[in-house]
């Protein structure tokens, strides 16, 4: 009763007003920016998706069989993407067998072995930073040590050279992300590991990694998604923009050591092609790859969201 | 191994015992080795890295006319190589790519860390990884094929399609998840114990927000802006693709083409006589290179400073 008689009648309506907030208007207005940020997030993500899909839907409804297994030609009816698919496969078989198990087995080492010393702390900070080196400046590196200097092995500018700098340019990406699955295995799993009497090895391969693999496979899979739609460095390995001499099939090996191109090439070259009927199939090619690159990318967050509803 | 046979059971016990089966210590040995070399890759990455651009680059350097670096214009055939065009190239798209993709990322990341609920959160966020996905030289076409002529050509009527206006808008689309996902990752780590001390005190959510929330991650903000400039810096097909030619006369202007670090580079390599070991112009791309790993580097490394300051203090 004190505190009501403190109170004048105004001061009671505004204690209301502030409890309740039924009179926020700054606060409503803020929130209402917020939301608009939101919505313009998502209708960007709406209007690219809409604009390739009016663009590229004609060539897919028409003559999708055709656009897949033609190469690339200087009449827009005539050409195809089976090349650019055909590099963009290799690159992302090769990424995967480069990139992956080194990438998993540095983060083993960096979170199961390594000693908190500096030593650690400067692979990590290095690590950090390569995961923000532009990608072209991957593409000079592995121009100079791929396409040059080991030459003898990768044949030069070929499919091999340009899959490696893919994969060195995804490899800290994966570091850090398997790293992180890693460090969220509970220390209790290992202790009753070391308890029974397992090896470090042995603890690893039976309970860290299996408990990590979810998370481990999230990231790869994000950074495949990230590797299959990389162009810049492909360029400089010297990715070729039109038509490759190469007329393997889509599962021969032998085009490593071939000159090569891939989807991300293919519409960087026809979307500066301003011939009429390339807007057009450089929209339908985009398709394609969105559809390659997104599927990577949901299944990533698919796995992601299922594990962490069931921990 | 039955009981018996056990060291234990006969009462005598050597550090041999203890120290367990050589066939295992040897394979413990050999896994450890394999791990630390797929460590020191990285370290190894970066020295090729540095190596690879530094010899090349102090070849241009020695071997150019130093009064070529500031010319009229980057025509890298005919021997100019103005450094001047390329920096302000970069800083036009990245200052648009910054001021667009800044406060979309920032208010979108408040929004999904302080307002939004559980449902709303799950809907949302895979929407900002799809556009984190997109490969760029996708929004490179987007912003040649969409955003020049409805956007850019609408507020300057005069602006040819290929522009920088247009592809800094392209490179704001591809940072803004960026941008989201750190200062969200930054808020989020601040300590609920600190928003309930406001709404105790009867501070509004917009305050709490504003006033303890965004101040106690202000550090994770900066770190966030920082890399997302950084990432703008470092892209490259948006800008190659809707940014303009091969070649660039000096231009301040956003509404016109002109080349940026990474795109110099690129069309440098791609062009019709590609990079084949000629001369100044070979090397140039390795000098461009250089410039642009130093200053992305010199980024990363100050975002990842303030990072692990935030990181202590939580």
């Amino acid at each position: 009763m004190a505190v009501a008689r403190v109170l004048d009648a105004g001061m009671a309506d505004r204690v209301k007003v502030s409890l309740t907030g039924a009179r926020d208007g700054r606060g409503f207005l803020f929130r209402t920016l917020l939301q608009l940020a939101l919505l313009l997030t998502v209708v960007i993500l709406a209007a690219l998706l809409v604009q390739v899909l009016t663009l590229g839907w004609e060539t897919l409804a028409t003559r999708l069989g055709d656009f897949l297994t033609a190469e690339s030609r200087s009449r827009a009816h005539e050409a195809g993407v089976f090349q650019g698919l055909r590099g963009t496969l290799w690159i992302g078989v090769i990424t995967t067998l480069v990139a992956f198990p080194l990438g998993v087995s540095a983060a083993v080492y960096l979170e199961e072995y390594a000693p908190r010393n500096r030593m650690t702390a400067f692979i990590e900070l290095n690590i950090r930073n390569l995961a923000g080196v532009p990608s072209v400046v991957y593409g000079i590196l592995a121009y100079t040590i791929f396409v040059t200097l080991l030459r003898p092995v990768t044949g030069g500018k070929t499919a091999l050279s340009g899959a490696l700098a893919v994969a060195v340019l995804v490899l800290p990406v994966v570091i850090i992300t398997s790293a992180e699955a890693i460090r969220a295995v509970p220390d209790s799993l290992r202790e009753a590991g070391f308890g029974v009497g397992a090896t470090r090895w042995e603890v690893i391969r039976s309970h860290v990694l299996p408990y990590a693999a979810p998370g481990i496979l999230t990231g790869t899979l994000l950074s495949l998604g990230r590797a299959l739609g990389e162009a810049a460095p492909l360029i400089l390995v010297g990715a070729v923009a039109g038509s490759v001499g190469y007329s393997g099939g889509l599962l021969d090996p032998g085009q490593l050591r071939e000159q090569f191109t891939a989807m991300p090439i293919v519409i960087a070259t026809w979307s500066t092609n301003a011939r009429p009927g390339f807007d057009q199939i450089t929209a339908a090619a985009i398709v394609v790859l969105l559809v390659v690159v997104l599927m990577a990318n949901a299944a990533a967050i698919g796995l992601r969201n299922r594990f962490e509803k069931k921990r | 191994m039955a009981m018996t046979d056990l060291p234990l059971a006969t009462g005598v016990l050597s550090i041999g015992d203890l120290a367990g089966n050589r066939r295992r210590r040897g394979r413990e040995r050999r896994v450890r080795r394999f791990f630390v070399a797929a460590a020191l890759t990285s370290l190894v990455i970066s020295a090729l890295i540095v190596g690879s651009l530094a010899v090349e680059a102090g070849r241009f350097v020695l071997s150019v006319d130093l009064s070529a670096l500031w010319t009229t214009g980057w025509f890298p055939r005919e021997g100019f190589f103005d450094v001047k065009t390329l920096i302000t190239a970069t800083l036009i798209v990245t200052a648009v790519a910054m001021l667009v993709a800044g406060p979309i990322g920032f208010a979108t990341a408040v929004y999904l860390s302080e307002y939004a609920g559980a449902r709303t959160r799950r809907l949302l966020k895979p929407v900002l990884e799809t556009l984190a996905g997109v490969p760029s030289v996708v929004l490179g076409f987007f912003a040649l094929t969409w955003i020049s002529p409805h956007i850019v050509q609408w507020i300057e009527p005069a602006a040819p399609l290929s522009n920088l206006a247009s592809a800094g808008l392209g490179v704001a689309i591809l940072t803004i998840p960026l941008v989201a996902s750190v200062s969200e990752d930054a808020m989020s780590s601040v300590p609920r114990s600190l928003r309930e001390a406001a709404s105790g005190l009867g501070a509004r959510r917009m305050t709490t927000s504003l006033r303890v929330v965004v101040p106690a991650a202000v550090s994770g903000l900066v770190a966030a802006a920082i890399l997302a400039t950084s990432r703008a810096i470092g892209e490259t097909m948006v800008v190659l693709i809707a940014g303009g030619a091969d070649q660039a006369q000096f231009t301040a202007s956003p509404f016109q083409p002109s080349l940026t670090m990474t795109a110099a580079m690129a069309s440098l390599a791609g062009g019709s006589d590609a990079v084949v070991g000629q001369g100044n112009a070979y090397q140039s791309l390795f000098f461009v290179g250089l410039m642009l790993f130093l200053i992305t580097f010199g980024l990363n490394v100050a975002a990842n400073r303030i990072v692990r300051r935030v990181r202590q203090k939580y």
